[in-house]
């Protein structure tokens, strides 16, 4: 699997760290809402096709990436910086199972 | 002359003689044959011994799908199992074992196995061995009685117990187009790809490529096929974008077009050349890949159709072309197709007789027909063969009429004297690389074939491996994925080489089986038969998936590639339904066998990095005994000669006690935290306040984790205004840092903050004990070490010795102690500096046990509690814990569950029988050395406290909080150490703290 | 349907074994049953046999959407043991391995259950201690536990280095005895004979392709075999349990996807007689009764639904075997696949009633499915028939994340990757 860095160019899989759903936004760090922090902390999407995740490239930049990959075929869709990424706002709403 | 040597033809170099031997008995044969080449040209016949029922077995194949003739090359003490003998090229010195056979390979005692195999057939395993329900043999012990048996028994060849002493090595690789496989379609796509201008590299398996040019016998541009195939390599081989790798097994399509390939580097000599690995591994990665991998050629499934000299029609054609080796005198053939036709009129040419030629065809063709009279003997069309004559080899065959519709056999079976028989069952495409990268097989009803599946990467095949068999196809296919590879279009398809060869209907007629009494093979390795095939049926395995495991089908070294489609048929036909709808499996990688040494690479011998302090050659020649900490190699004691591991350390805290020791502190995790907006970070990672911490001073701080549990713990130093220097714990440093990069980069972008990991860059000494301040005071220059120039956690500049030094009055071991930070490259000399000035101090360097017992006696947590399951007020740091901020796991870490009573708390453990506690012991309220149970918890860490004369210990205790003052008993079963403690608090030494202020 | 012995194999043999019947129907699906279990892996299997056997409820159909036991009961490593440190974890696997000693005799099928032991090797003093506290802790759950010497390991397992000078050398080790490693595919057949002659139709290739809700009730399912009713629909579909949960509403669950490969060499003469796991890294082997060397080490670790591995995972799985037996830089790869695996935030299980009512979800294992089957179709179908679960998966519910009540076994926290 190839990742491509907007520094570095295309890169081995082995050069990266996988840190996990990118669908997630850390509460307002003062929110005593249970829930909310439930959600975020232990609660993910997994879909079976396009998937928005946050890799890191540790064995290079260390930028963290958000990335869109398919987790069927593994396909890399998309690319850019975490950081510019103006991250997704997660519904906190969403239906989760540990609610239910 | 070897009796089977062909008097001339073949490409291997006649004069030049290889010598080896197998089974011990000596052979020779020529460069560039093969071990099985080589063996049949002596008119060996029995090459091995098959996996269940021992049946003798020769060669079927002369390539990598060859199921039976494995063999185990031994080079000294080292063994290499399971090698085909069809792809070992012999060299002098070869020595070659058979395997699976005791006494030996002519008489084998495992054959007895075939007395039993009506009970032995697929799937008796699971229907017995149960044993008996009660009694001495209940659960699993009758199984286990009779699987010690059956492990015996089983396995092909022994792997080797001495370390391989060779090298292997990994190459990255980077090309616009890999070409896989150089037969005629494969030269020609590298040929295309390259005039295009793209950068090629073309893989071959074999170690000549060319492929079936090598043996097709036919002409293309006017020259041999073999002579066409070695003039276009050398003229590829010339071309500055063009690399090849014979020898070159392309096992693995990875995501991102990247493949993996095997090189059989030295594999061919007897020693590697100088430099050279033995195996290399190849990640290849690239634009696009031209799939020219070729066919593999089916065998059909008759009773006795696993006696040593039947062999498969295309085999026995590169035998006689490629290698001048005849399989036999007397040679039947029996097919279902042409290209056999082709296989006879070569073997005739070099000298053999054909004895009949069985085409289970009534309406053969007219060039069939005339081939058939040409080469002689019997033609009997609409024919089979129903069985083999012979022993351990084929002395002749049995055949009888058959419908080839519905496979119907009548009349009389007649025998017909041969030595050999040769099969051919029709031609399957070799899509394993593709169905890696690919949807599923189409399955080609003229072919009766699966035709490679539309990709999912990006690849396009050409040749035999798209069902296009005839050589002129090969080469039109070929030109046209190597331009389209290549991304070009401009290619001059006109200019393409001309192909002189018979015209053949590569249409076999849909027989796979011929229904006779008596055992018909499908897999030859596992000895699955076409009975337990449909023995599987019978009894509902019918999905192919279930097929492969209930019966092993297609499970063996050369993974079906023989066998996978015929069992497919014969599973098709027994449901009644086409082939395609009772599926086919998925290949998966290898598509062959790969070693596991060439995957290991460069870190065969070497799996991970050895990281070493600045200090380290001087801890070795100082007399230090070391301790893997992760990665690192950190000084364990400084033992004297006769001193206990515990003497040592005794003996090491009590110098730093009773007045001055030196200890390396270097592998701390340290972490520059810079940028205006460091100090309301650090406020936020940690659960105590830094943005008031004053600029040259330090501070203990804690951090959790996002779900309320504690991650790591250190002290962090404020050296400007913006500029903070934190250090971790030696475990946890990578965690760390990657937790901070984190939340900087994804959760708080906003933060002007930059992070660098500057572990490596400081070296570390930690100088503690009473005449620490003593020892400074001696060295150091450019400020004072005094308690108002330096007080507690506070932090100067000096030199030591002309170093440069950044020193910070912080102790873990309780003692008035200090951390000296120098830049590496200065670090032994500011080490040396300070045991020198500490000599008149009688200063001891001291070692991870001496430090761990100062801090169990202060009662420091460190890894052992710091677990990842334990809370700071588990770990009595509720002090720790802003009220006045949220942190990172503020929200989290008041969960019922974080904050219940009877969690497991951190005490201390005081040995009432005066004898050693062990970490990992547990701790229970009621002894029971017969049956332990009730456990409360257990020791992270133990040692003798000489400051306390007592085998001492910390602990993660059940409401271990209210249990202070209390006995317990530790309950070691392991290591069977029971008795008495006390539960105390776990600050046992020097609990105001006064002599670290001091 | 007849019992399997050494007597039906001969008998069978003098009738050319012509007479063997199906190992399970392949039955009809009917329009409503008692309870529906879906996905026919390990799991769901025995939770239809334990149903029927322990609590007479035998009006059930196992769903399964390809062939029986496709999924990650037919990918593991097929190793089985109940080494674990935390209690609730010791207590639920000693259950499993209980009925696992028992279990070719209950099912009268032969899952070749062979307890020649699991091995943790340690190779720092910290390490062993580590492993003390593990052993302790069975030990004190009534679980074998023994720490074997560099000595004593050295005689076991022939060809592994126990040099001092080893990047690692070995100290030391974890033993227990009563594991060991059975045939993974015969353990899902066995079940689905086991349950089949109780009663329970087991309908293949019935894909689930949404729930069927009365309010938030689920009352039964539509599959690619037709519209399907139930009092209680269970769902044990580990590995896919995200994608089946999101057809009832559930769109979020504390679970990711992740792939495992599996490895298999060649078969060898068997040498390794027991269940071997590196202390330094992540590595697993056994050597099967055929004479594979089946092994395996971390996930490629990311989330991926995709059944193949990529290659770095394989470079350092192999880097690992030969850290342990350098004389098997020789020996062949033969096989790899790759297996999905639900992979929970603290590592451990989910055996529940709910999330919706109607449904009861098993789920969450990591990559320790294998060896819990027994004891997670026992505890499940406990659950299904009496509706609240047995005191040995009261823990493993789904709101304890919520209420931090979590089981960390290896404390890595909600990073499931590392677990």
């Amino acid at each position: 699997m190839l990742i491509t860095c907007p520094y570095c160019g295309p890169r081995d899989v082995s050069e990266y760290t996988y840190q996990g759903d990118g669908n997630r936004t850390r509460p307002d760090p003062a929110s005593t809402d249970q829930e909310v922090w439930n959600a975020y902390v232990y609660d993910r999407l997994n879909p079976a096709g396009e998937h928005h995740e946050i890799w890191q490239h540790s064995g290079g930049c260390r930028a963290h990436l958000a990335v869109t990959r398919n987790t069927l075929t593994h396909v890399v869709s998309s690319v850019s910086f975490a950081r510019d990424a103006g991250h997704k706002k997660s519904d906190s709403r969403r239906k989760t199972g540990a609610k239910a | 002359m070897s009796p089977r040597r062909a008097i001339s033809g073949g490409r291997i170099d006649r004069l030049r003689t290889i010598r080896f031997t197998f089974d011990g008995r000596p052979f020779t044969g020529h460069a560039g044959d093969t071990l099985a080449s080589a063996l049949l040209a002596n008119g060996v016949t029995l090459f091995a011994r098959s996996f269940k029922y021992h049946r003798p077995r020769g060669v079927l194949t002369a390539g990598i799908d060859e199921p039976n003739a494995l063999v185990t090359v031994l080079s000294g003490a080292v063994r290499e199992p399971n090698i085909p003998a069809t792809m070992l090229e012999i060299y002098d010195g070869l020595n070659v074992a058979s395997q699976n056979r005791f006494p030996s390979l002519a008489y084998d005692v495992g054959a007895l196995n075939q007395l039993g195999s009506k009970v032995l057939g697929a799937g008796f395993y699971y229907k017995t061995f149960m044993g008996p329900v009660i009694g001495p043999l209940k659960g699993t012990r009758f199984w286990m009685f009779c699987e010690w048996f059956i492990r015996r028994a089983a396995g092909l060849g022994s792997a080797g117990l001495e370390k391989d002493p060779s090298r292997y090595e990994r190459m990255n690789a980077f090309c616009d187009v890999l070409v896989v496989g150089s037969g005629p379609a494969g030269l020609i796509a590298a040929k295309a790809a390259s005039d295009s201008g793209a950068r090629v590299m073309l893989a071959e398996l074999d170690a000549t490529p060319g492929g079936s040019a090598n043996w097709s016998g036919e002409t293309i541009d006017g020259l041999p096929a073999a002579e066409w195939a070695a003039e276009t390599l050398r003229d590829l081989k010339a071309r500055e974008n063009v690399r090849v790798l014979p020898r070159t097994t392309v096992w693995g399509y990875y995501d991102g077009n990247t493949l993996s390939a095997v090189e059989r580097v030295a594999d061919h000599r007897n020693t590697p050349a100088k430099g050279e690995p033995r195996h290399r591994h190849w990640t290849i990665r690239t634009q696009s890949v031209v799939l020219a991998t070729g066919a593999f050629e089916r065998p059909l499934v008759f009773p006795g159709n696993d006696r040593p000299g039947v062999m498969l029609a295309g085999a026995a054609l590169r035998y006689v072309n490629q290698y001048g080796v005849l399989p036999g005198q007397k040679i039947a053939i029996f097919t279902n197709n042409d290209s056999a036709y082709h296989t006879a009129e070569a073997l005739k040419k070099a000298g053999a007789e054909i004895v009949a030629m069985v085409d289970v065809r009534d309406d053969t063709s007219v060039a069939g027909r005339e081939i058939a009279r040409e080469v002689g003997g019997e033609y009997l069309a609409g024919h089979a063969v129903v069985a083999t004559e012979g022993g351990a080899q084929v002395s002749g065959i049995k055949v009888q009429r058959i419908n080839a519709a519905t496979g119907a056999l009548s009349g009389d079976p007649r025998s017909i004297h041969a030595d050999c028989l040769l099969v051919s069952g029709g031609w399957s495409p070799t899509i394993h690389l593709a169905s890696q990268a690919g949807l599923k097989p189409e399955w080609d009803n003229d072919l009766q074939a699966f035709l490679p599946p539309k990709p999912t990467q990006n690849w396009v095949g050409a040749g035999a491996f798209n069902g296009s068999f005839s050589t002129e196809k090969a080469i039109s296919e070929g030109h046209a994925a190597g331009l389209t590879a290549a991304g070009a279009t401009d290619g001059k398809a006109d200019e393409l080489p001309s192909v002189d060869a018979d015209a053949f209907d590569p249409n076999p007629a849909p027989v796979f089986e011929i229904k006779a009494k008596g055992k018909a093979f499908v897999d030859l390795q596992h000895d699955v038969t076409a009975d337990d095939v449909r023995l599987a049926h019978r009894e509902g395995f019918v999905s192919v998936e279930h097929l492969k495991r209930y019966t092993t089908l297609g499970m063996a070294t050369d993974q079906g590639k023989t066998s996978n489609i015929p069992g497919l048929a014969i599973m098709a036909e027994t449901l009644g339904k086409p082939i395609p709808d009772v599926g086919t499996t998925r290949f998966r990688a290898p598509f062959a066998p790969v070693s596991v040494g060439s995957l290991a690479g460069e870190r065969y011998g070497d799996i991970r990095p050895e990281r070493l302090t600045p200090m380290y050659d001087w801890h070795v020649e100082n007399g230090a005994e070391f301790y893997a900490a992760g990665l690192w190699h950190r000084p364990m004691i400084y033992g004297l000669s006769g001193e206990s591991v515990e003497q040592a350390y005794v003996r090491e805290t009590k110098a730093v006690r009773g007045g001055v020791g030196l200890v390396d502190v270097s592998t701390l995790g340290k972490i520059a935290v810079q940028g205006p907006d460091a100090g309301a970070f650090l406020d936020r990672v940690y659960t105590n306040m830094f943005s008031t911490l004053a600029i040259g001073k330090a501070r203990y701080g804690l951090m959790l984790r996002e779900d309320g549990f504690v991650l790591d713990d250190g002290t962090t130093w404020r050296l400007g205004e913006h500029d903070f220097l934190m250090t971790t714990t030696t475990a946890n440093a990578g965690k760390v840092m990657q937790h901070l990069e984190y939340l900087l980069d994804v959760v708080w972008p906003e933060l002007k903050v930059q992070l660098t990991s500057v572990t490596d860059q400081w070296a570390g000494a930690a100088i503690s004990g009473p005449k620490s301040r003593d020892v400074l005071a001696a060295c150091v220059t450019g400020t004072k070490v005094d308690n108002d120039a330096l007080p507690f956690m506070g932090i100067v500049y000096g030199e030591i010795d002309g170093a440069p030094v950044m020193i910070c009055r912080l102790s873990f071991s309780g003692e008035l102690a200090y951390e000296v930070y120098s830049g590496a490259g200065h670090g032994t000399h500011v080490w040396q500096a300070l045991i020198k000035a500490g000599e008149p101090f009688a200063i001891v360097p001291y070692g991870l046990e001496a430090l761990g017992t100062m801090r169990i006696e202060k009662g420091h947590v460190t890894g052992a509690e710091i677990d990842g399951r334990t809370t700071a007020r588990d770990l009595h740091l509720d002090w720790m814990l802003s009220k006045k901020k949220p942190f990172i796991g503020s929200a989290m870490m008041d969960r019922e569950g974080l904050v219940a009573e009877d969690r497991l708390q951190l005490v201390g453990i005081v040995s009432l029988d005066n004898r050693p506690l062990n970490g990992g012991a547990h701790i229970v309220e009621e002894l029971d050395e017969a049956n332990p149970h009730g456990s409360l918890g257990h020791l992270t860490a133990a040692c003798y406290s000489p400051s306390l004369g007592k085998y001492i210990g910390l602990a993660l205790v059940k409401g271990g909080k209210a249990r202070q003052g209390t006995r317990a008993f530790i309950s070691d079963p392991l290591r069977k150490r029971f008795g008495p403690v006390e539960i105390v608090s776990h600050h046992f030494f020097d609990p105001e703290g006064s002599r670290m202020h001091g | 349907m007849a019992e399997y012995s050494a007597f039906a194999l001969l008998k069978n043999a003098l009738t050319g074994n012509q007479d063997w019947k199906p190992a399970w129907r392949k039955p009809e699906p009917k329009p409503a049953y008692d309870v529906i279990i879906i996905g026919g892996g390990g799991h769901g299997l025995s939770t239809a046999y334990y149903l029927a056997k322990e609590f007479g409820i035998t009006n059930v159909a196992v769903l399964e959407k390809g062939y029986l036991g496709s999924g990650n009961v037919g990918r593991n490593t097929t190793a089985v043991r109940s080494n674990y440190l935390l209690p609730e974890n010791v207590r639920f696997y000693e259950h499993s391995m209980k009925l696992w000693e028992n279990l070719s005799h209950e099912l009268n099928y032969n899952v070749m259950f062979s307890q020649r032991g699991c091995l943790n090797l340690a190779h720092t003093p910290g390490q062993l201690d580590d492993y003390a506290r593990r052993g302790n802790a069975m030990r004190h759950e009534g679980v074998d536990a023994e720490l074997m010497t560099p000595a004593q390991i050295a005689k076991l397992v022939p060809g592994l280095d126990v040099s001092a000078s080893a990047r690692f050398p070995i100290i030391g080790g974890l033993m227990q005895r009563r594991a060991g490693t059975a045939r993974h595919d015969a353990v899902a057949w066995g079940y689905a004979r086991g349950a089949d002659r109780r009663g329970v139709d087991i309908l293949e290739n019935c894909e689930v392709t949404g729930f069927i809700k009365d309010g938030d009730r689920v009352v039964g399912v539509n599959t690619t075999r037709g519209e399907i009713r139930a009092g209680k629909v269970a769902v044990a579909v580990a590995g896919h349990t995200g994608h089946v949960m999101r057809m009832a509403g559930i769109d979020t669950m504390p679970i990711e996807s992740h792939v495992l490969q599996a490895f298999v060499s060649e078969s060898l003469k068997p040498f390794l007689h027991t269940v071997l796991t590196f202390g330094m890294g992540h590595f697993y082997a056994s050597q099967s009764d055929k004479g594979g060397l089946v092994y395996g080490g971390d996930l490629d670790g990311y989330n991926s639904y995709a059944q193949r591995g990529n290659l770095p995972i394989v470079e350092e799985v192999m880097s690992e075997m030969l850290a342990l037996f350098p004389s098997l830089a020789r020996v062949r790869v033969l096989r790899s696949w790759g297996g999905v695996c639900d992979m929970s935030m603290d590592g451990s299980p989910i055996i529940t009633t709910g999330p919706l009512p109607g449904m009861y979800l098993n789920c969450g294992w990591c990559y320790g499915g294998f060896k819990a089957t027994p004891a997670s179709g026992w505890c499940f179908a406990h659950t299904i028939a009496r509706d609240e679960p047995h005191e040995f998966n009261a823990p493993f519910t789904l709101d304890r994340f919520q209420r931090g009540t979590i089981i960390d076994d290896k404390g890595q926290g909600s990073t499931p990757r590392l677990h």
